[in-house]
């Protein structure tokens, strides 16, 4: 019991050591890494036909991202992609995203 | 005109330091100074851009390109298949002028003094930095190939391997090709530049001779065991759609030319062509190994993934296609692209006296054309790993194209609508 409890302790240590360590600029960064296909900050080329993905809500980036990673929505790529990262990591960019105006 | 502008600017870049110190002031922890940038391709106009984007304007940056405007490599084989044209595939810097602020100058650097933090311009001069990003592509290794070791020959067999004058004179010699002809294309071992390009160009010119020359073949000289990238849809596509017009073979490397008889000199074969395109073995351009900054076999640049920085030379940062890659790292210009991301985020960072963020991710997207509309894909996703200080690819992620298909097609254009804006716009 106790050593569960210190473990956990670490665990919590561990994390906010983590969450300490993690760039302030970690999702900006991250959703660059979209930028190519979906244009500089999710603003895609207009009617060049991929999603700009700017202003969208965290809520619907996120579902659709579980989506694509679980194959549950057909695509061509993004099931690949989307495979590539964390769920906190998506979460980073669904939140960068739906702050872009 | 441009000797004012250069002279205002050289002014500038030598209170590049004065000017660190007032944007310090002026934006508490944030990043100032001057950055220079060697190479306006998919990887030097993305950091430009990122570092004038993500300072707002507080670190100052000087491009040097050679060419007056961007020529992609990515599309070029739509147009030496005849698909596209040379105006489809260029862009302009002045974006990176206009509205970022970037000062491009149309020069070429002939040295850096990586002691002093300077480099030389061909037309004169020279700009002081306080980091430096070479982004300059590859250079080819003339040498290994002697009868195209001199300019005369090299505009004879082409490589159009850098889009530009050669992807026009390889369209026009294919155009001037009788029908019946052949048209070889070698590819040198790997690694090379776009490992997919060879396969996608030979689709191409393939797709071209079956509208105008139905009689003409493609025969495809690989120095490699195997095809390099997608080979069950490559080879599926060769099948499918041009039989008996493809001609694969491996382990087929040449060692010379006879330029004459337009001939491809293999170890104990040889090979003539009615039209004869040589891909070159390559390295990191050459201002890399003249800056002096450490190569892995004697060829590529060793970075650390955490800044791009060389690891042998502090404050020179290298991008894209010159680098030495983390596994499976295509040399690609989504690739670039990323890298250049990355680089502009770390030296960012490292302008403010911060350590660079220690998670970086890359990802890659290629398509390639397999005709007129049809597009097979290959993709992953790169993050880096402490352990092996490398960016890996995540297992499970990425992949190719379930089969060819137009969708694909449509994508793969407007893919290159969004990187051309996300680099230059």
């Amino acid at each position: 019991m106790k050593r569960l409890k210190s473990t956990a302790l670490a665990a919590l240590l561990l994390a906010a050591a983590a969450a300490h360590a993690a760039d302030p600029n970690l999702g900006r960064n991250l959703a660059a890494t979209c930028a190519n296909c979906h244009g500089t900050d999710g603003k895609a080329v207009p009617g060049s036909g991929l999603d700009a993905l700017a202003g969208e809500s965290k809520e619907k980036l996120l579902q659709k991202l579980a989506d694509f990673k679980s194959g549950d929505k057909p695509a061509s790529i993004m099931h690949q992609i989307s495979r590539g990262y964390t769920d906190e990591q998506l979460r980073l960019i669904a939140e960068y995203f739906a702050a872009q105006k | 005109m441009m000797l004012m502008k250069r002279r205002d600017f050289l002014k500038m870049s030598a209170t590049a330091g004065a000017m660190a110190s007032l944007y310090g002031c002026a934006a508490g922890a944030k990043a100032g100074g001057h950055v220079v940038v060697v190479g306006g391709g998919y990887g030097g106009a993305t950091v430009a851009k990122y570092l004038r984007m993500w300072s707002q304007g507080g670190v100052q940056v000087t491009l040097v390109e050679r060419n007056p405007t961007f020529i992609s490599c990515p599309i070029s084989n739509l147009v030496i298949g005849g698909d596209k044209t040379m105006e489809d595939i260029t862009v302009s810097y002045d974006n990176l002028r206009n509205k970022w602020g970037v000062r491009v100058v149309q020069d070429e650097v002939l040295g850096v003094d990586t002691g002093k933090r300077t480099v030389t311009l061909a037309k004169g001069g020279s700009l002081s930095y306080d980091r430096l990003v070479l982004s300059p592509g590859v250079d080819f290794m003339f040498e290994q190939i002697p009868g195209l070791n001199n300019a005369a020959t090299q505009q004879k067999i082409l490589h159009a391997w850098k889009a530009g004058p050669q992807t026009v004179a390889l369209r026009q010699q294919l155009e001037a090709m009788p029908d019946g002809g052949v048209y070889a294309i070698a590819i040198p071992k790997a690694p090379y530049r776009c490992p997919p390009g060879p396969y996608e160009r030979a689709c191409l010119v393939a797709n071209y001779f079956k509208k105008a020359k139905p009689k003409s073949k493609v025969v495809i000289l690989d120095a490699n065991e195997d095809v390099q990238s997608k080979k069950p849809l490559f080879m599926k596509a060769w099948a499918d759609l041009y039989k008996g017009m493809i001609e694969y073979r491996n382990n087929s490397e040449v060692k010379d030319v006879e330029v004459a008889s337009n001939t491809a000199i293999l170890e104990f074969d040889q090979f003539k062509a009615d039209v004869l395109n040589v891909i070159p073995p390559m390295r990191a351009g050459n201002i890399a190994a003249k800056s002096g900054l450490k190569l892995v076999n004697n060829r590529w640049v060793d970075i650390n993934w955490l800044s791009m920085e060389s690891t042998s030379t502090p404050g020179v940062h290298v991008l894209g296609d010159a680098i030495f890659p983390a596994p499976t790292m295509p040399k690609s210009g989504h690739m670039a692209n990323q890298h250049g991301k990355l680089a502009a985020a770390a030296i960012l960072n490292l302008l403010a006296g911060q350590e660079p963020n220690p998670a970086p991710v890359v990802m890659n997207t290629c398509y390639s054309f397999v005709d007129s509309k049809n597009v097979i894909h290959v993709a992953s996703v790169h993050q880096y790993d402490a352990a092996t200080k490398l960016v890996q690819p995540v297992k499970g992620a990425g992949g190719v194209s379930a089969a060819r298909n137009e969708l694909e097609g449509k994508v793969a254009l407007a893919w290159a609508k969004n990187i051309w804006a996300d680099m230059l716009a």
